[in-house]
């Protein structure tokens, strides 16, 4: 009895490692699976797939730069109009809201991750596109031939660059906030404190103790928000306009990796769909090594602001 | 120093007034940011929710709830049944799978690797895996399992279960963490086995956290799009056999639809929209509500 | 609420004579609707180390942070009664608590250097001041105050995080001197440290005694018999009603008198060690 009891014990620690085990053994596979039946078109394309921007199916010609560079570019607007809002709200929550206010900012925060992407894109194609293109029209006017604003902010488009990188943005707040916030309250108390003994205001006690302390892991939230605008599908490939384009025109519309596999897969075979599979490997090593720079660059802050 | 201080304008000196200009305005300044961006962030929620509410609301009937799809998609009419069904079922199988593997995965984690290069390197992955794309975790379901056994609801499930995976790995080793060792010390104690210390006394003990960690998992997969695009077809019929045959789902009935240049394919991709809010918030209220109650128990 | 002229006491005692530098009446401190700390009345001379001793809880330290307005950072924290400083109630409504704390440096239980250099440590406070003059020589200046400048003047531009407890204390010491304030306020600066960081601390305060006015809370009778000019003695009260615990300051006067011939039986208890 005593030795079947041990065998208990020792089949429960197995199927324990077996689980976690079966982690690395996911990625291995997703890593194998869909590299060999993107295999055909990495050997037949070869470096074109990534450098090349003629994308032309009926052509068989797959060269796949312009949506790394609509992935890039509204996965930077979405990131360059998150972190503002984001931190702000980070900080307020931790440092300024009142106590009673907390809980409800981190509920709305919860709501606003909970609401599906796909749902996002529903309302960023039917209200957001169709209002905001004159928007974007009068805005290009204002700036018309000015230097670099002219050529950035040009266009008249509702489905754009700019209008995923607004949705992508909205949906990346609360995951940059809900990690900057647990960032934050690690700051221990003592710096605050250390601060406002020297006749800081709220504003300087932030500046000096709170972001400083908490500077690598609010770079790793914002590098784990730009990971998961990069892999974004259903919302960008509803609002971004289906344009294989390279373009410094914000408001124009352009294309992504993610939408591309998205909207073409249905309608692709063979090479095609092969190249649409590339893709996916391409979005999938991408975020792995935002991912692991993420966290990795989190770890060493973490180290040095602790003076270790 | 001390000697030559000087006090008989102390009193003006102290009072707000001798606070630099720019230090004042750029505490004020930055107050300004911080609830100005709780309102900015306000915004796009209210007027998402109250579009899917406004315009969603409609599309609610008894039929809608009932029916099958439309074969006109152009035309007004039929419902959403397969679809609610097929988010359904389909999530819930993903949640059988993933959830035991992953309550497993963080006993793994928190009881026997520790620290161990092993446990170091699952826990990353883990991480990683959170932010693998659902696009690709669609693909990969894709070429394993769609290409050699076709389009089903299975395919689905399988790939909101590599979702939802890392999700519960790492929330449920949260909770583990927490549960105090002095309560497993107690079972040692009483010459209970690791195993069964682990099933009777810790799980239980951190089976609060743990569900609300399933909860909010279960309401990210059963949003989820991309991931069912490749997998489980596009059923216009209700088909509750997740093995045999295409399903459909809201999230893929509303990406569908929302193309449509059609004002009922649009007013349906609304209705959609609802019903999968609806579900979705449903479990990510219930996640909170377990979490607050497990709080409050501790507080007490 | 206005400050008066020449600000009097209840009993209309002028209490604007140059060498009290606070003059705290009535003083009681509330969390929310608990009652703190009572009854607290005492006068902190110039130039002079002020000891609070007492039991843990007794309300030493919340009764210190009254001094440079740090409660206020407690939410439903609220003070009544009145601080004087050189006359001035510091609980005045117009009072801006930032100022407070310039000209009342503060130095905390444990280090706290910020994670930057020694350096910019040092120049933290008077670069928010917007001093004008030379940086260099302010930092400088300050470090040779806190007996720390030999020490760390090679590696002014290393992490401060890197220094030994004793010398991380001196820092922040340092750090509240380079602002030049009136008052150093010390709430168990040495609780953390070794005996041999902790004599070095004590012997900083008696050297600056000479330019600051100090309030230190210690939990050691010892070193407040070494190192202060007064002392308070503060306990707790049981509230019997509602089972709460607040603190009174229950005797105040010369150091030597405090440890040699209290008035108070509580108080020759406790310095007896018959109590606490």
């Amino acid at each position: 009895m005593g030795s079947s009891r041990r065998r208990g014990d020792q089949l429960f620690s197995k199927l324990a490692l077996l689980s976690g085990l079966f982690v690395l053994a996911i990625l291995a596979l997703i890593a194998f699976s869909t590299t060999r039946e993107a295999w055909p078109a990495f050997s037949e394309q070869g470096f074109s797939l990534l450098f090349s921007t003629d994308w032309v199916p009926a052509d068989g010609k797959f060269g796949a730069l312009a949506f790394i560079y609509g992935t890039l570019l509204s996965s930077v607007i979405a990131v360059v109009l998150s972190v503002p809002v984001s931190l702000g709200i980070a900080l307020y929550t931790n440092e300024a809201a009142p106590r009673r206010f907390r809980r409800p900012i981190v509920y709305v925060m919860d709501l606003l991750a909970a609401i599906p992407s796909v749902v996002y894109g529903l309302w960023g194609i039917i209200v957001l596109a169709p209002f905001i293109g004159p928007v974007y029209s009068s805005i290009s006017s204002a700036v018309d031939g000015i230097p670099v604003l002219g050529w950035i902010f040009y266009g008249d488009s509702g489905r754009s660059f700019m209008t995923a990188g607004i949705i992508l943005a909205i949906m990346i707040t609360p995951i940059i906030t809900s990690l900057s916030r647990e960032v934050i309250a690690t700051v221990p108390s003592a710096q605050r404190e250390a601060a406002y003994g020297m006749g800081a205001t709220r504003w300087e006690m932030i500046r000096s103790a709170v972001l400083p302390w908490s500077r690598g892991g609010i770079v790793g939230a914002v590098m784990l928000g730009l990971g998961r605008a990069m892999g974004e599908t259903i919302a960008v490939a509803l609002v971004i306009g289906s344009s294989a384009q390279i373009t410094s025109h914000l408001f124009e519309p352009g294309d992504s990796m993610a939408a591309v596999i998205v909207n073409q897969f249905g309608e692709s075979s063979g090479t095609f769909r092969a190249a649409l599979i590339g893709l996916g490997v391409v979005l999938f090593l991408v975020t792995i090594v935002v991912n692991v720079l993420a966290r990795s660059i989190v770890v060493r802050f973490d180290r040095r602001s602790q003076g270790l | 120093m001390t000697a030559t201080r000087d006090y008989t304008n102390l009193e003006r000196e102290l009072v707000e007034a001798t606070l630099s200009r720019s230090r004042r305005i750029k505490n004020r300044a930055s107050s300004i940011w911080m609830l100005g961006s709780v309102l900015v962030a306000l915004i796009p929620l209210a007027l998402v929710i109250g579009y899917v509410v406004m315009k969603g609301i409609g599309q609610i009937s008894v039929a809608w709830f009932t029916e099958d799809l439309p074969a006109v998609t152009r035309r007004a009419g039929g419902g959403m049944g397969p679809a609610i069904v097929g988010t359904i079922l389909i999530t819930l199988g993903a949640a059988i799978m993933a959830v035991p593997l992953g309550i497993l995965g963080a006993v793994y984690l928190n009881e026997y690797g520790g620290k161990s290069r092993l446990a170091r390197a699952v826990r990353l992955m883990s991480d990683v895996m959170t932010g693998v794309p659902s696009i690709v975790m669609g693909l990969f379901i894709y070429t394993v399992w769609t290409l050699t056994f076709g389009l089903s609801g299975f395919g689905g499930a399988l790939a909101l279960a590599c979702l939802m995976l890392p999700i519960v790995i790492r929330s449920s080793e949260e909770m583990l963490r927490l549960v105090p060792d002095e309560l497993r010390q107690a079972s040692y104690a009483l010459g209970n086995r690791k195993w069964r210390t682990i099933v009777t006394v810790v799980l239980p003990a951190a089976s609060g956290g743990i569900i609300s960690g399933v909860m909010l998992a279960i309401a990210r997969a059963a949003g989820e799009t991309a991931p069912l695009v490749f997998t489980i077809g596009a059923a216009r019929k209700l088909n509750i056999d997740l093995f045999n045959g295409p399903m459909t789902a809201l999230s893929v009935q509303i990406f569908g639809n929302a193309q449509a240049p059609y004002a009922a394919s649009q007013a349906r991709a609304w209705g959609a929209a609802l019903t999968l809010v609806a579900i979705v918030f449903l479990f990510t209220v219930l996640a909170r509500i377990i979490s607050a109650r497990i709080a409050r128990k501790h507080n007490a | 609420m206005s400050i008066p002229e020449t600000p009097t006491v209840g009993n209309d005692e002028p209490v604007k004579t140059p060498e009290i530098v606070f003059g705290v009446r009535d003083l009681e401190v509330y969390y929310g609707g608990f009652r703190a700390v009572r009854n607290v009345n005492l006068d902190v001379h110039m130039n002079e180390i002020t000891a609070f001793i007492g039991p843990s809880g007794c309300g030493k330290s919340t009764v210190l942070r009254c001094f440079d307005r740090m409660n206020d950072l407690i939410e439903g924290a609220r003070v009544e009664g009145k601080i004087l400083y050189h006359g001035i109630d510091l609980y005045d409504d117009r009072i801006d608590p930032v100022e407070v704390r310039k000209r009342i440096g503060m130095v905390f239980q444990k280090p706290n250097p910020f994670p930057k250099s020694i350096y910019d440590n040092i120049a933290f406070g008077p670069k928010l001041a917007g001093k004008k003059g030379n940086l260099d020589d302010i930092v400088e200046q300050a470090l040779r105050r806190a007996a720390l400048w030999d020490e760390v003047k090679d590696r002014l531009k290393k992490s401060a995080m890197g220094l030994s407890g004793g010398q991380q204390q001196r820092l922040c010491i340092a750090r509240a001197i380079a602002v030049e304030p009136e008052v150093i306020l010390m709430d168990e600066p040495c609780s953390a440290l070794d005996p041999i960081a902790t004599a070095r601390i004590e012997d900083l305060m008696q050297e600056l005694k000479a330019d600051y006015t100090i309030i230190i809370v210690t939990h050691n009778m010892q070193q407040a018999a070494r190192v202060s000019d007064r002392t308070a003695f503060f306990t707790t009260e049981v509230n019997s009603e509602s089972d709460t615990r607040t603190g009174v300051l229950v005797e105040y006067d010369m150091t030597d008198k405090i440890f040699s011939a209290p008035a108070d039986e509580r108080t020759e208890n406790y310095v007896t060690g018959r109590f606490g």
